[in-house]
């Protein structure tokens, strides 16, 4: 599968954000969205999510699966974690495995899984309005866990983890990459992930600003 | 189907945890039949005679206290975004929200109506039929209800906004609600406001989730 985006423009409030982008990323391969606070990542992985419809260019899907779409390859972890408080953990989670996984079968053992991978095993019977921080991220990465899905869109996945959930968080990243899928990821610590490429966004920020 | 039924079920044990949404309508519903009684003093005739529109009017206002929260809840915390990846299309979702918000809060209000209606002194007769063209009514009320929820989910202070675009749509179910049960106690039996009724909330029912999903897609931008 390859995720396509031909001279790509993007608008937020009347203005551009992202101007002329193309890139090509196949499966295997990892996109890192670098650049400074307001230089369009949050926008680019929403339009990619299909939230955004560009407002020239375009984002295309190669090889891909037919009948689906865009929206329901793909994982979204943005800023804020989708979870409720008033549900526990495992509610929170079981939840999203039934209504994001179609396939069906299984999904006991993929909920617990996804739970011992990022070490959430231990709270899940807490409700979720309990939870840290960095525990309330690692509960919303633990969904990319739970149904299979090739496109991974991640916000600064790292925001409010321990050193430890960042490296098992890259560990997971490059295991779903090794499994043929591709992740687009906005970030500003260095990922040490093999086939990555990085797309510094803010070209256009900069010429406004002369 | 079976993530459609997942995220009904979802929202209606959120509301049940939640609580608070349901207990605030409820009061308000009584207080405001409770009120009544006491401003306009205890002429029995006349209570008596305009129960059925004082239940609907009120139950009409107290289902919108709870709209502000369907979407708003979902699309404060980042679910929204992830439910619009699921694989349910925006208009089942919108559905599912305003079938369970209709399950939650419609259907409690419509079943506390005709234990207020004997504050009012409302016929024997009409308790049964009060209660039908509740429950058959207000499938408009919380749908349309979605529609001014999915406008207003950004906007500051939208509850006041809420009621100012989504009153004037209650208008027809108000009509028809209390027409419906003037018909059906009538010697005649005429049943046709009542159909007029169902076929408002049919219409409501399945427009008012392509309309909600229009706008939640504006919304998400």
């Amino acid at each position: 599968m390859q995720l396509v985006a031909e001279n790509l423009a993007l608008e937020r409030g009347g203005r551009t954000v992202v101007g002329g982008l193309s890139f090509r990323l196949a499966s295997g391969e990892a996109l890192l969205l670098t650049g400074p606070n307001g230089s369009g990542k949050t926008t680019l992985l929403r339009a990619l999510a299909g939230f955004l419809a560009p407002s020239s260019g375009a984002i295309l899907l190669a090889e891909a699966p037919p009948e689906r779409e865009r929206a329901e390859l793909c994982h979204f972890v943005g800023h804020l974690d989708g979870t409720k408080s008033h549900l526990t953990v495992a509610e929170n989670l079981a939840f999203w495995t039934a209504y994001l996984d179609e396939g069906g079968g299984a999904q006991r053992e993929r909920l617990e899984a996804a739970l011992d991978r990022f070490d959430l095993a231990v709270l899940a019977d807490i409700p979720a309005g309990y939870l840290s921080a960095g525990q309330r991220r690692r509960l919303a990465l633990a969904r990319l866990g739970v149904a299979e899905r090739p496109i991974w869109l991640l916000d600064e996945p790292t925001v409010s983890l321990d050193a430890a959930s960042v490296a098992l968080l890259i560990k997971v990243i490059a295991a779903h990459l090794a499994g043929g899928g591709l992740a687009a990821i906005a970030t500003h610590v260095p990922m040490a992930l093999e086939r990555a490429r990085e797309v510094r966004l803010g070209a256009a920020a900069a010429e406004r600003s002369q | 189907m079976r993530p459609f039924l997942t995220l009904v079920a979802r929202d209606l044990k959120l509301a049940v945890r939640q609580g608070g949404a349901l207990g605030t309508a409820l009061g308000f519903y009584m207080l405001v039949v409770t009120l009544l009684p006491l401003g306009l003093g205890a002429d029995l005739n006349l209570l008596s005679r305009i129960a059925a529109g004082v239940l609907w009017i009120a139950l009409l206002l107290s289902a919108l206290l709870s709209l502000p929260r369907v979407f708003a809840s979902d699309y404060e915390d980042g679910s929204l975004d992830i439910l619009a990846t699921g694989p349910l299309p925006l208009e089942l979702v919108a559905a599912a929200k305003a079938l369970a918000h209709w399950i939650s809060t419609s259907i409690p209000l419509a079943l506390l109506a005709p234990v207020l209606g004997i504050l009012l002194n409302l016929e024997i007769d009409a308790y049964p039929i009060l209660v039908a063209t509740m429950l058959i009514g207000t499938p408009a009320v919380s749908f349309i209800g979605a529609v001014g929820a999915a406008l207003t989910l950004r906007a500051h202070r939208g509850g006041l906004l809420i009621a100012l675009l989504v009153l004037p749509f209650y208008v027809p179910t108000l009509i028809f609600g209390i027409a419906s049960i003037s018909a059906l106690l009538g010697p005649d039996g005429v049943t046709s406001p009542f159909l007029i009724l169902t076929a408002i909330s049919l219409a409501a029912v399945v427009l008012g989730p392509v309309a909600a999903a229009a706008a939640l897609r504006i919304q998400m931008q």
